[in-house]
């Protein structure tokens, strides 16, 4: 299949206000005869449904948690980039554009860059305008930040709750919609699959998570908005609910999974404790500003350590290895999240990893501390070291923070158009669950950016031009495929059901999890991924052989619920391993041990590899199908990245 | 009017008569310690009387006087009704006892305020009730002589049933013929039950208040940071330490004299 | 160590709830609460038993869902954390922990531990909101806002949600949170067009969904995991008096 990207023609500047002029308009009198389904209420998903809602089109909003308000992107910390240039320091539309370009490691679109780096400056104006409480200066004007190593300050940020602000701000908009009656909200409600009728979805089936009801929905267009897939390693700093069941469904009814092997992994969480460990804590990217990352020089010391039989503030500076430092000399402790978390890896798996697990190196503030004072470093960081602290029970003033990288956010999801359409006609998709626009990595601060982008400035025109073409003819329901579709969920939920093994679901999650990490996580090898391969394949059939699902459907029942998504995650490992395997060169956030520059820094194959790997299912336990939407590059030039 | 209606319904509506209702009580509880420390002054009931005297026969007094009562069983009605509602707010209740740091006082209000109210029933009907229905109720003759200043007390027995009180002069002499509630509080305090009932009174008073006054504030929407100290440094000390321990000491100082 | 647990167990909103004692056997003082009751679960489903059901998701202090009752406290022991960012070095070998769910009228059980707390988006949706459409809003930089007031305004928008001042309160009072949703938009010069609308409309659904009446106490801001303050109580009320008694908050029609 030729993949369409739809990206208009004519100069980078132009191509959004050019394309915007060019989609069909919905009458407005027209416009309440339309419903638009949204599945997602996190920054993506509520910023579309209201702002749909306000231009008069009936939505239909669904999420799994028990409030629009609790969507995971309300976990983000650190901050949302918008070129404002505020700061009179060089910032840019451009600028934002070709850093963003940069930094995912020139496999992201141009022209969807360039229109997220345009819109970036009115999602700060609308979010102050819904009386989101961004940080200020004395002077009452906004404050700004720099951050993730960029070279401008242009993050905006409230606190450390930048996502939650932010939120609050779409769920308050949503809230006003549904006030009005343009909205209704389902909550504690799972989408478990998409009707297509025609070629075309025109609706879902959800599960009641309380009562266990399986309802259809029907809308004139259904847009995805339900977040990134990392929790496929098990281990991840995502909430407990993440999860890639919306997408991996709709996957499996016609839309493209991209590049689903591009995860980003991030440098500084708090390490793994034990088996019962559930999540992972991010500790923010902030810390690398004035804390050194260091590991014992020797396996021996290292050892010593890990047994308590020295204590590490003993440990002699001649014993240290500053090992980023001593790398990087010129950006050192802050070179980019990937190379900062590859090198965390090799240190430990060359058995100089510290903590009792000896998975995890140190960042240490004891030079900042002695050099600004303890007063200072708790003025920047003190929520941090709190947070280390009732976590590990160990005073990061006193003895170096120990951290180790996790699993972060996933560029890769559902292949996008420039409409945000998926090769599902009238099925969209939106924020971290498209693949859109971060490339192979993603910079700091820009995810919030572009989910905002995608449901208050992008989606609302795009999907007009759809519901134009369509019309407002109401959507049949009694087509057999509502039924059919719906019966199909209620079949697979009988077989979850009917699983009374030996394994629970999350020893099947885990299990995933630690194949996922070591063989598809931050060094991936042919060999490697093909022992994963033969293992995610086995444990999809052990899965459905031994797994325990309690219970019935007619009930609140966190056992099936797991269980459900628990089996996607492993049909969607199984791909990520496909796609892992199929791209041979390293960029970003995937790297492939065999192709690395002399000095170990990932290396691209532009000749061979500038392209989307768009995958689209053929058929149960049937290979997946490769399709490339080649990578054009008009306005910049692609170079190997150096933090020498 | 419904408007209002609707305002006073509210939660919040309710608990602002609960906060108006309680400082009115507040301020009156100052004039009545004021007036009260006259029992301290040895003078044979002199001031007390002419004080209580005053007080049912001024008019204005009078009517805030009803209007006081009306505060009070407003007060107790409220807190009733607002009772019943946040207890309706929690059907099932928890199995292990609360541990949230608070301050005992504010979760006591309610028991605070029945030990109040019945203290003000029993209270009201041994004085006012008395001072206002009790025909064997005695008077008091007070001779003061103007220039030396002395006074010399004795029992009066008026001559028509409705006597109220009379002031006239002879020479240098003023005479006051006034009801004698003095005599009704030496007596009332001479019982050692009573003075502890209306000791534990004025402890629930002290706690009733400590919580309360500033309680009102918050709840009218008068806080702010600039005030807070100075309305809990008034609570605590004005309303939950002077007045309690002065209307406490009356019962005690009547208690050891009569000894 | 070793614990024993007394974990309120009801089936659903319409069955009749009790007390089970479980043991928990082998908990390491790392783990969170909520990973002591994984373990727990575990262990039920491998016997064949209906695991514990409790909200949780974020499971890293901010997206409100976690909510237990935990010994007399809501969110356990300590001050300014949620339930999932208790670790179980609070507890010590061979102490009963008991369990359970906020209890309020205006938040039924659902099932365990969960209870239902849409009342809250309720209260929310009746005004909790400025009203502005996305497009057409001036430059972000075209309103000052003092650093104070906007930083009060932050402290108050802190809120997570969790309802546990509510499950703290003898009353079951909801002031704390509608308070601090109020609060945050009062202080903000963009909230002021619809600021005494908003709170006679929160207020009212307040009132609606049938939440106790605040006495002051102050158990919600010991409670709450995001320290917001009676203040917030104070402001509200103020606010909504003075919009009941001297703002004009309709036109005059002859
Ligand atoms: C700890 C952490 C910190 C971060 N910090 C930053 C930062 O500082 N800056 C930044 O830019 N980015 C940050 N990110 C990334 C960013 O937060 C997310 O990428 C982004 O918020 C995702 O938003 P979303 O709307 O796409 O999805 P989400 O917010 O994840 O929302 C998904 C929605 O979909 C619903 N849903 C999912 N599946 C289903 C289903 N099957 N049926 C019904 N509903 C479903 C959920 O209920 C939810 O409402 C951070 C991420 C993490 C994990
Ligand atoms: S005010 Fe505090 S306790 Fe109440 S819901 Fe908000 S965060 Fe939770
Ligand atoms: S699980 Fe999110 S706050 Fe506890």
């Amino acid at each position: 299949m030729i993949l369409d990207a739809k990206i208009p023609a004519g100069p980078l500047a132009e191509k959004w206000s050019k394309h915007k002029f060019n989609l069909k308009l919905v009458n407005p009198a027209n416009k309440r005869k339309y419903n638009v389904i949204v599945v997602g209420t996190g920054l993506a998903g509520a910023s579309a449904a209201a702002s749909l809602a306000e231009l008069g089109y009936n939505v239909t909003a669904f999420c799994f948690q028990d409030s629009p308000r609790r969507a995971h992107s309300i976990a983000a910390q650190g901050g949302i980039n918008a070129a404002k240039n505020y700061r009179n320091d060089g910032d840019s539309v451009y600028r934002l554009f070709y850093d963003t370009i940069k930094g995912g490691d020139y496999r992201a679109r141009e022209g969807n860059v360039y229109r997220l780096a345009e819109v970036s400056v009115n999602i700060i104006d609308q979010c102050v305008a819904q009386g989101v409480p961004f940080a200020r200066e004395y002077g009452g004007l906004l404050d700004n930040r720099s951050f993730g190593g960029a070279q401008v300050s242009r993050t905006f940020y409230a606190r450390g709750q930048t996502g939650q602000q932010l939120l609050l701000g779409a769920y308050s908009a949503l809230n006003r919609q549904i006030h009005e009656g343009k909205v209704k909200m389902y909550t504690r409600t799972e989408m478990l699959d998409v009707v297509v009728v025609d070629g075309k979805a025109q609706g879902i089936v959800t599960r009641n998570l309380v009562t266990g009801a399986i309802e259809t929905h029907a809308g004139h267009a259904v847009l995805l908005a339900t977040g990134g897939y990392g929790n496929v390693f098990y281990l991840s700093t995502n909430a407990m609910g993440c999860n890639v069941t919306a997408a991996w469904r709709a996957h499996k009814r016609g839309a493209f999974f991209a590049n689903p092997c591009y995860t980003q992994i991030h440098p500084t969480c708090i390490p793994v404790t034990g088996d019962h460990q559930s999540k992972l804590t991010l500790m923010s990217e902030s810390l690398r500003n004035d804390g050194r990352v260091w590991a014992p020089k020797t396996v021996e010391l290292a050892q010593k350590l890990r047994k308590g039989e020295l204590k590490v503030t003993d440990l002699k500076e001649e014993d240290r290895d500053y090992f980023l430092e001593r790398k990087y000399p010129s950006f050192g402790n802050l070179v980019p999240r990937d190379v900062a978390s590859r090198n965390a890896k090799e240190v430990v798996d060359e058995g100089k990893g510290v903590g009792a697990s000896g998975v995890a190196v140190y960042l240490d503030f004891a030079e900042s501390i002695a050099r600004l004072g303890e007063d200072t470093v708790r003025a920047k960081y003190g929520n941090l070291f709190d947070m280390y602290y009732q976590i590990t029970d160990e005073d990061p003033y006193k003895v170096p923070m120990r951290i180790y990288p996790a699993v972060h956010y996933t560029m890769g999801g559902l292949w996008v158009d420039y409409n945000l359409m998926t090769t599902l006609p009238g099925l969209y998709c939106l924020g971290e669950a498209n693949f859109s626009d971060h490339g192979a990595n993603r910079l700091g601060a820009s995810a919030l950016m572009q989910g905002l982008a995608d449901g208050y400035f992008v989606v609302p025109y795009t999907v007009g031009d759809y519901l134009a073409t369509i019309g407002p003819k109401p959507i049949d329901t009694t087509h057999p495929a509502f039924a059919q579709t719906k019966k199909d969920v209620e079949d697979r939920i009988q077989q979850l059901i009917a699983l009374k093994g030996t394994k629970t679901v999350d020893e099947y999650h885990r299990e995933l999890g630690h194949i996922m990490w070591e063989y598809c996580g931050m060094a991936r090898s042919a060999e490697g991924l093909n022992k994963a391969k033969g293992l995610i394949a086995q444990l999809k059939v052990d899965f459905w052989k031994n797994a325990i699902v309690l219970g019935e459907n007619e009930e609140f029942n966190s056992s099936l619920e797991k269980a459900g998504r628990v089996a996607d995650f492993i049909e969607l490992g199984a791909l990520m391993i496909e796609d892992a395997l199929n791209r041979t060169e390293s960029c970003g956030g995937h790297f492939r041990v065999e192709s690395q520059t002399e000095e170990g820094e990932a290396l691209r194959d532009d000749e061979h590899f500038a392209y989307v790997a768009a995958w689209e299912y053929t058929g149960e336990d049937k290979p997946e199908v490769l399709n490339k939407e080649p990578l054009v590059f008009e306005n910049v030039k692609l170079t190997q990245r150096s933090y020498k | 009017m419904s408007d209002f209606k609707q305002t006073f319904n509210s939660s919040l509506g309710k608990k602002l008569i609960m906060a108006l209702t309680g400082l009115f009580l507040c301020t009156f509880l100052i004039v009545h310690v004021g007036g009260n420390l006259l029992l301290f002054s040895n003078d044979n009931g002199y001031g007390f009387n002419v004080y209580a005297n005053f007080l049912t026969h001024f008019p204005p007094i009078e009517v805030i006087a009803y209007l006081l009562y009306a505060c009070i069983l407003v007060h107790a009605l409220y807190a009733l009704i607002l009772t019943i509602g946040n207890r309706k707010a929690r059907p099932i209740p928890y199995a292990s006892a609360p541990k949230s740091p608070t301050l005992w006082s504010s979760k006591n209000m309610g028991l605070l305020g029945s030990i109040l109210f019945l203290f003000i029933v029993i209270h009201m009907g041994d004085f006012w009730y008395h001072y206002h229905n009790d025909e064997t109720m005695g008077f008091k003759e007070y001779r003061t002589n103007l220039a030396t200043g002395m006074t010399v007390a004795t029992d009066y027995r008026p001559e028509t049933a409705d006597f109220e009180h009379s002031v006239t002069t002879q020479g240098d002499v003023e005479i006051v013929r006034v009801k004698d509630l003095h005599a009704r509080v030496v007596s009332s305090f001479s019982n050692l039950w009573y003075v502890i009932l209306y000791v534990i009174a004025m402890g629930a008073l002290s706690f009733h208040l400590l919580h309360g006054f500033q309680s009102a504030f918050q709840t009218a929407g008068w806080s702010h940071k600039k005030y807070k100290p100075f309305v809990q440094f008034v609570g605590t000390w004005l309303f939950a330490v002077i007045i309690p321990l002065a209307f406490a000491l009356m019962p005690i100082v009547y208690y050891f004299k009569s000894l | 160590m070793n614990l024993t647990l007394k974990v309120w167990r009801q089936k659903n909103a319409s069955t009749k709830g009790a007390f089970v004692t479980y043991k928990a056997d082998g908990i390491s003082a790392d783990m969170s609460f909520l990973e002591m009751l994984d373990v727990v679960n575990e262990g039920l489903i491998h016997k064949g038993e209906d695991p514990i059901h409790f909200d949780h998701d974020c499971r890293e202090g901010i997206c409100g869902m976690c909510s237990l009752y935990i010994n007399g406290q809501p969110h356990g022991p300590k001050r300014a954390i949620t339930t999932c960012q208790l670790h179980m070095r609070t507890f010590h070998d061979g102490q009963t922990i008991t369990i359970e769910p906020w209890r309020a009228g205006p938040f039924p059980v659902i099932k365990d531990l969960a209870v239902d707390r849409s009342a809250f988006d309720r209260i929310q949706r009746a005004g909790g909101y400025i009203s502005v459409n996305t497009g057409g809003v001036p430059d972000a930089n075209e309103i000052a806002i003092s650093k104070v007031l906007a930083d009060e305004a932050f402290n108050s928008a802190t809120c997570i949600g969790c309802g546990a001042c509510v499950a703290a309160c003898k009353n079951a009072s909801a002031m704390l949170f509608v308070s601090a949703k109020i609060s945050q938009f009062a202080l903000l010069p963009q909230g002021q067009p619809e600021r005494y609308n908003r709170a006679m409309a929160m207020v009212e659904q307040m009132d609606k969904e049938g939440f106790g009446s605040c006495t002051n106490t102050g158990a919600c801001e010991a409670e709450c995991p995001k320290e917001i303050s009676l203040t917030n109580i104070g402001r509200m009320n103020r606010d909504y008096f003075t919009a009941k008694f001297l703002k004009e908050e309709e036109e005059h029609k002859s």
